[in-house]
């Protein structure tokens, strides 16, 4: 294929995507949570610090303090990427999608794309949002965009926002409904971030699960010899790790979209 | 409501320049990419079905399917609901995976064309447009994605008479407005081939006219019209060709008056207050007849004007001298073998037969645009057995 078609294919699955009212709606979503939450979430330990009388707290809890409104402003990302791939079969536009574009890897590999390049383009708005308001909500206590680990924990958000929602519309194109791809993805982001990729039994498979590894080089989960939240593997390889879900859920959607009647 | 639009003008070849195929004669370079291949060889706008199957489990849906799909003229492709025309045409545009054969348009796979919207514009019948996009979103996408200018998304939103409703969310159209978002999207690419997957279904009469204009015009330009219904009246009144399937088999691959004659049966029906001595006199001129149950005649291999100057000759005295047609829609059914159950219980039916007072240019067809779906509840059989055990045999 050559990149006219290429591009071709892209600029289409753009149009499905700016022409769809859920697009707006779960995107500005996902930047006002993240901004707010941060907003709030910075005031609320900008309190605890104080009561608590740390003048100078770590900098991995002003991390922590940072980025934590990301694990549920990611959700409305999810759910655009889930909605956009999904979407396709549960409205039937798969037959005029495959019709349009009758080469599979190229009309996967377009879609894929304009979801990843949505998100990004979303992430790189969101994260920096994120960031200030939570920094507003820290007051005293918050951090210039300079300080330690805060440029990697920015580059590292952008990144894992966009790998968490490529591995969604993966995971959507292999169970090919967006109600179902939901369903499994929710739970697995509520339950892992929050709940299971703490319970010490439970985390040590727990905390290879996608967003557990993700959000190391956000200091939400800590890195090795944190007693709590501490992972067997740095910020770098747990975006590895994240990368690699991600890669297998390509696969997946891709091999399913192949082998099955659309 | 749907309304009848001057499509056939607009699509002549005479006016070229109002025409859908504009986009490709302008100045090369006055869109982005517009390179579109050359004027084709009508020779290569043929759909070539070759021994083509589709069995899932032990069912089969399309069993060893072949035929040719000419230019020129609009192929109907008829058989009862779950005859396999579906599954054909969504194999034909490489949707589904065949089991066996395959399918070549311009000699190629579906798969393989390049710019496929400009080769091949196709109507399927299930839903594929996202209720929440506009008419004009939808359309857009599908021209960006095969580098067709979007100036085009408004020449055929105007051709199907959607230009109003263009930017409304497709969630509320109606179904008719959904059918011409269909055809709109099939004439997109401005393309030499045509399919279409039961394209008047839930039209009201003004619509199935529109469209059987719009494909008669499409034939006329010699473009490829391979278009699918259950409706044999529909297909009597549209298509110069029939593909008639039965169990995913192939029952008859002929043209449409020939199907008519080798397929009607007519008799001249006679109402009398002298039906024994009209019997007799009939009888004795060598015309097969019967009584009907309501007690008129039924007079077989002879035509309403001999029974007239014979009865006139016998001094008696005629009520009524009609010419029937038995329906299409019942030799369709004998055909694909799949109304035998339901028309057991009347073996002389008055009702299965279209009363016409004189033969009618069509040859006898059925000439209500909406007509009865004899395919429904005769045909609608979800899983058929593995072989058409019951197959009409007319190759």
């Amino acid at each position: 294929m050559d990149m006219a078609s290429a591009r071709a294919v892209l600029a289409a699955e753009w149009v499905k995507i700016r022409t769809l009212r859920s697009t707006p709606v779960t995107l500005l979503l996902g930047v006002a949570l993240s901004a707010g939450l941060g907003y709030l979430l910075g005031l609320s330990f900008s309190a605890g610090f104080s009561d608590t009388a740390q003048e100078r707290p770590e900098p991995a809890a002003l991390l922590f303090a940072t980025f934590y409104s990301l694990t549920l402003g990611q959700l409305p990302l999810v759910v655009f990427a889930v909605l956009t791939v999904g979407g396709e079969y549960s409205s039937g536009t798969i037959h005029a999608s495959l019709t349009a574009v009758p080469r599979r890897g190229a009309f996967y590999g377009g879609k894929m794309l304009a979801v990843a390049l949505t998100v990004l383009g979303v992430a790189v708005v969101t994260v920096p949002a994120a960031f200030f308001a939570a920094q507003a909500g820290l007051g005293r206590y918050g951090m210039p965009p300079d300080a330690d680990g805060v440029p990697q924990a920015v580059l590292g958000s952008c990144l894992y926002l966009t790998l968490i929602c490529v591995f969604a519309a993966g995971v959507t194109a292999m169970l090919r409904s967006p109600a179902l791809s939901l369903g499994v993805l929710l739970p697995v982001f509520f339950l892992g971030s929050q709940g299971l990729g703490n319970v010490p039994k439970v985390k040590v498979v727990a905390q290879y699960l996608p967003d557990q590894a993700g959000m190391v080089i956000m200091r939400l989960t800590g890195p090795p010899g944190d007693p709590g939240f501490g992972r067997p593997y740095g910020p770098w390889a747990g975006m590895g790790i994240l990368a690699l879900w991600a890669a297998a859920a390509l696969i997946g959607g891709y091999l399913m979209l192949r082998r099955r009647d659309a | 409501m749907l309304r009848c639009r001057p499509m056939l003008r607009r699509l002549r070849p005479g006016r070229r320049s109002g025409s859908p195929v504009d986009f490709r004669r302008r100045e090369p370079g006055t869109f982005e990419d517009c390179a579109g291949p050359a004027p084709v060889p009508s020779v290569s706008r043929v759909i070539d079905i070759q021994n083509l199957s589709k069995r899932y489990g032990d069912t089969v849906a399309v069993d060893g399917l072949s035929f040719t799909v000419r230019p020129g003229r609009v192929t109907g492709f008829l058989g009862p609901n779950g005859a396999g025309k579906s599954t054909t045409m969504r194999m034909a545009l490489g949707l589904d995976h065949p089991t066996g054969g395959r399918v070549l348009i311009d000699g190629r796979r579906y798969r393989e064309l390049s710019g496929p919207l400009r080769r091949v514009g196709a109507m399927l019948e299930t839903r594929d447009v996202h209720p929440g996009r506009s008419a004009y979103g939808h359309l857009l996408w599908l021209a960006r994605s095969n580098r067709i200018p979007a100036a085009r998304v408004r020449e055929v939103l105007e051709l199907v008479g959607l230009e109003k409703a263009a930017r409304r969310r497709v969630r509320g159209f109606s179904l008719g407005m959904t059918q011409r978002l269909g055809i709109a999207a099939a004439l997109l690419g401005d393309p030499p081939v045509l399919l279409l997957d039961e394209p008047v279904n839930g039209l009201d009469p003004e619509g199935v006219r529109w469209i059987r204009n719009l494909m008669r015009g499409l034939a006329a330009e010699g473009r490829t019209v391979f278009v699918s219904s259950h409706l044999m009246g529909e297909m009597a009144l549209t298509a110069d060709h029939l593909v008639v399937i039965g169990r995913g088999r192939l029952l008859a691959d002929t043209s449409t008056r020939e199907f008519i004659e080798a397929n009607s049966r007519s008799h001249v029906r006679i109402r009398t207050p002298e039906p024994e001595r009209m019997r007799r006199a009939l009888t004795a001129a060598g015309v097969r007849v019967r009584q009907a149950a309501d007690g008129t005649l039924e007079a077989y291999g002879t035509e309403a004007a001999g029974v007239g100057e014979l009865a006139a000759a016998s001094g008696l005295t005629v009520h009524e001298i009609a010419t029937e047609t038995a329906s299409l829609e019942e030799a369709f059914m004998r055909l694909t073998g799949e109304g035998a159950n339901d028309r057991t219980a009347a073996p002389d039916t008055a009702d299965g037969t279209d009363r016409q007072e004189a033969p009618d240019t069509g040859g006898g067809t059925n000439d209500r645009t909406a007509a009865p779906d004899t395919g429904d509840g005769a045909g609608r059989r979800a899983v058929r057995p593995p072989s058409g055990e019951r197959r009409a045999g007319r190759r």
